[in-house]
């Protein structure tokens, strides 16, 4: 069931620069359980697209089959949606995209939907470094069919069933970057501030930016002995850096002090400004990220922040050479050969 | 006395070993023969490798126009002895076994009923050429001359088609042209000729062209404004890409930009094919994906979301020998029940079934036009001896003035204008079709949220009983709406005025079972026919199973599952179908359909005659 909220809006309300207020980019109320750390995504998602002043409608969102998947209905009620099937939401945004590349694409997936039945398309997506945003609510459980275990359930993470998982969980972030993401960044669905400009700047990014967004299942895996509970994760959090996202227009105003910041451009002229990095870590190298996290790993620790950015990328598009012209905007004058041409090949075929 | 000569009438069948450059070589022949103004219908038998492997290129010459393949060999041009004594074994008695002397032929080889050309190929090859490969390939052309040869085919012909496919590589036209002459003057120098079946130059192909089903489908789609090709690589449909990839590089660049106006991905696996087409047709590009059976198996859950989500889709299944891997390389009409009700739950498909290139192209062209009035998915259903053979077969034609039919789409004025609420599932105008958006349309009014669970006219998510029967009945009769726009069924009637007898067939049995018509003419037995062009079945194909009391369906698969279309979806009394059937993954001939039907016929009862 899909609950709508009420139209009305307070009219003190702050319109953002396209005239939009925050309320135009909400969804129907959500029916995850009470503290779902999906719902505080939902949340960050609706204020990164009001913050940056995005048209509703130029951006589609899409999802696979899971809790996760089900959360596009409570954010941007007026885009276009698609909750499609189970791990396929890849393919379907490929097509999306190869349709029209002049929107944004936000394929919103979870832990099962991406690194189990969805693996395969997940990695491809990456290889053809589409150009999409990617985000991975990541609980290490199956929260729709009950708690079972994820694959990227940490090995002797304990289930609420009191069992120790036997198995190597799956890091996707690391993957993503052995696969050759162009734009890798993990967060916790608790740290706002991290993750609502992590989104701005996913979204400015030409080409696959994965999202690994660690969200706790309130119901199913949230006993103090699993790694992917608020508590543990609090207590083991350790970032990159400090983050943020300047779109192109704002004058930079901040400074900081050489030897702990970077700033990277991105295609569009936006700006990711980074302070407080971690020693050892340069964000456009990806030998730094790998060893960032390996290190993390072994040390119990869950890195977030951005981990990699490539400010070179050319998404599949580009690779194709596809025209500008989106492809839905075209008709017969532009696609149709006609009958002369047909006629030469006929001719040919005597 | 004079010789009596059977004329443009035979099967030539050529044996070679897979990877020796002889499909070219018998291309070129098969061609000449074409260029002289005679049908042909040539066909590979080819085995699921690269190199080594036994491999059989036939071609059935016929001046009467008759394309099915025939049973029986007239010549054999036998240079595989891998396979020489199946191939002995299959020429008909008075037929003839041309074949490399260089070597003795074996005495089991050796039967007393047939004639044995032999010609010493390979050496006359290495006593001309210098390395092995250059000796392989000119072997090839060496028999060519000496078949014309023996037949009294046109040189000149040949020469002229050697220039054509080699205009690009001028300097290998001479030594071709040796290789030729050097078959040709073996044959003059120690045998006579022509032999008894010989061919004569006519005129009955008129305008016709030599294509492939598949790449007719390719073009069709290029026509049709295709943009987005989703596809995985499988047998037999893989050239189906190949040929759209290969026309669109040369007719959907950009001019001014050399930007491609069209997006060719090879996916990863046939899964994420379909779901590429499903993205691009639901973002409002029109987009396609080819495939076979094995592969419209895997994709049995997105087709159960296009279904469900109504969203376009064209898939063109080329179907080979099934069930699991099956005979990838062999021919059957097999993947019909498993394509008109592909998916989970009640859902049902669309099926388009041509029956030549010409038509390949046409109803592939259709199909986009349907999926998008129809939004669901339609699936153009070939197979293998289509999409893989070259057929004569009517030019491709189009109408300049034809206009992309995109179905209930609302624009972004339409949106503006609006003032009732938009319902992505309403059924506004009756037809039980809605209207659609495309993502990016219109800022706040116009979006939807797509989905495969149970929904609402507004797409609202519903588990409420009496909203899924309003959905699930809606999509019912849309499936009556399609029965009103699919292609209707060509009738041969024979003006029996009694209507006892019927026949039935689609696709690629069209061939044969045309000419299977004239044979039971012959026979003085009367049959009207009928050649189905689409599912769902349309008004007439009702009315024809309904006014005949016997009905002969023909198809190519063990199960008679035409049939059970037909019984499934008319309630068609079982008894009066009678299965004629062709499964061994070779194409079907009008003798089996014949033999068949005259064998269910006896004896004949009195009404009949």
């Amino acid at each position: 069931m899909s609950y709508l909220k009420p139209l009305f809006h307070h009219p003190s309300l702050k319109e953002n620069k396209v005239g939009y207020v925050k309320a135009d980019y909400e969804g129907v109320i959500s029916t995850l359980c009470a503290g779902c750390g999906h719902d505080s995504i939902s949340g960050a998602i609706v204020q990164a697209c009001y913050e940056v002043s995005l048209e509703p409608h130029r951006l589609a969102k899409l999802s696979g089959i899971g809790c996760s998947s089900k959360t596009p209905t409570y954010f941007l009620s007026n885009s276009h949606g698609f909750n499609s099937v189970h791990g396929r939401m890849p393919s379907i945004t490929t097509g999306a995209n190869m349709a029209n590349k002049h929107l944004i694409y936000l394929g919103v997936s979870g832990d099962g939907d991406t690194a189990s039945i969805g693996m395969g398309q997940f990695v491809h997506a990456i290889r053809r470094n589409l150009n999409m945003v990617y985000i991975v609510m990541n609980n290490g459980c199956y929260g729709l069919t009950k708690g079972q275990d994820s694959a990227t359930a940490d090995f002797g993470s304990i289930s609420k069933t009191g069992e120790s998982n036997p198995y190597n969980g799956i890091d996707l972030a690391g993957l993503a970057l052995e696969l050759g993401a162009s734009f890798v960044g993990r967060s916790f669905s608790g740290d706002k501030s991290q993750l609502v400009p992590m989104i701005k700047a996913a979204m400015s990014h030409p080409g696959f930016a994965l999202l690994d967004v660690i969200s706790p299942c309130v119901t199913f895996n949230n006993n103090k002995e699993s790694t992917k509970s608020y508590s543990h994760v609090r207590a083991h959090i350790e970032s990159t850096s400090e983050f943020d996202f300047v779109p192109e227009e704002k004058a930079i105003e901040v400074d900081y002090a050489a030897g702990d910041s970077a700033e990277v451009e991105l295609f569009d002229g936006s700006k990711i400004l980074l302070s407080k990095l971690a020693p050892d870590w340069n964000p456009t190298d990806k030998f730094t990220a790998v060893n960032r996290l390996h290190e993390a790993k072994s040390n119990g620790q869950i890195l977030t922040g951005l981990l990699y950015i490539n400010p070179e990328s050319k998404d599949l598009h580009s690779m194709l050479n596809t025209s500008d012209k989106a492809f839905n905007a075209m008709d017969e004058t532009d696609l149709c050969p006609g009958s002369m041409e047909l006629e030469k090949i006929n001719q040919g075929l005597r | 006395m004079e010789r009596k000569f059977v004329v443009n009438d035979m099967v030539i069948r050529f044996a070679n070993v897979n990877g020796t450059g002889s499909a070219s070589a018998n291309d070129m022949f098969a061609k000449s023969i074409f260029r002289m103004g005679i049908p042909i219908t040539p066909k590979n038998i080819f085995p699921s490798n690269i190199q080594g492997l036994p491999t059989w290129y036939e071609v059935r010459i016929n001046g009467k126009g008759y394309l099915g393949r025939k049973a029986g060999i007239d010549i054999l041009v036998g240079v595989n002895p891998q396979s020489f004594m199946r191939d002995v074994k299959s020429v008909k008695s008075g037929g003839y076994f041309i074949y490399d002397n260089s070597k003795p032929l074996h005495k089991e080889y050796i039967r007393e009923d047939i004639n044995y050309i032999g010609i010493p190929m390979i050496k006359l090859a290495m006593d001309n050429y210098p390395s092995a490969r250059l000796q392989q390939l000119f072997k090839n052309i060496i028999y060519v001359g000496a078949l014309a040869t023996l037949i009294d085919a046109d040189i000149d012909v040949i020469k002229s088609v050697i220039s054509e496919q080699f205009e690009k590589k001028q300097k290998l036209i001479p030594p071709n042209f040796q290789a030729l002459e050097l078959g040709i003057n073996y044959i003059k120098e120690h045998y006579d000729y022509p032999i008894d079946v010989k061919v004569e130059k006519a005129n009955n192909v008129g305008d016709s062209i030599l294509i492939d089903g598949n790449t007719a489908c390719a073009l069709g789609a290029i026509y049709a404004g295709a943009t987005v090709m989703a596809w995985y690589p499988i047998t037999p449909s893989t050239s189906v890409a190949k040929a759209y990839e290969t026309y669109a590089k040369k007719l959907r660049i950009d001019k001014e930009t050399g930007k491609k106006k069209y997006a060719f991905v090879q996916a990863e696996d046939e899964l994420a094919a379909i779901g590429m087409v499903i993205g691009a047709t639901w973002g409002g590009a029109r987009a396609f994906t080819a495939t076979s059976g094995p592969g419209v198996s895997l994709m049995n859950e997105f087709i159960g979301l296009s279904y469900f989500a109504e969203i376009p889709v064209v898939l063109i299944n080329v179907q080979r020998g099934g069930p699991s891997t099956g005979m990838p390389t062999r021919s059957q009409q097999a993947d019909l029940i498993s394509s008109a009700y592909a998916s989970h739950g009640d859902t049902k498909h669309v099926l388009l079934f041509p029956s030549n290139p010409a038509e390949c192209f046409e109803m592939t062209a259709q199909a986009f036009d349907l999926a998008d009035r129809l939004q669901t998915l339609i699936m153009v259903i070939s197979d293998l001896d289509l999409g893989m053979n070259n057929h004569l077969s009517p030019p491709m034609k189009w109408d300049d003035e034809r206009k992309y039919d995109r179905g209930k789409v609302f624009t972004e004025e339409q949106l503006e204008n609006m003032t009732e609420k938009f319902g992505r599932y309403l059924d506004v105008d009756g037809d039980a079709i809605p209207y659609r958006t495309y993502p990016g349309t219109h800022p706040t009014k116009g979006s939807f949220f797509t989905r495969g669970t149970s929904h609402d006219e507004y797409a609202k998510y519903s588990e409420l009983g009496e909203v899924y029967l309003r959905n699930v009945d809606r999509l019912a009769d849309k499936w009556d709406t399609a029965k009103t726009m699919v292609p209707p069924p060509e009738l041969y009637d024979v003006n029996d005025d009694k209507k006892s007898l019927g026949l039935v067939f689609f696709g690629t049995t069209t061939y044969a079972a045309v000419e299977a018509m004239d044979l039971l003419q012959e026979q003085n037995i009367a049959i009207n026919s009928m050649r189905v062009k689409s599912f769902p079945f349309t008004k007439e194909v009702e009315t024809f199973i309904s006014e005949h009391d016997k009905i002969f369906v023909v198809e190519q698969n063990r199960d008679a599952q035409f049939r059970t279309l037909l019984i499934n979806e008319l309630e068609t009394n079982p008894s009066k179908l009678i299965k004629v059937l062709n499964y061994d993954g070779t194409p079907i001939t009008a003798q089996t359909i014949m033999s068949q039907i005259i064998g269910m016929l006896e004896p004949v009862p009195a009404e009949l005659n």
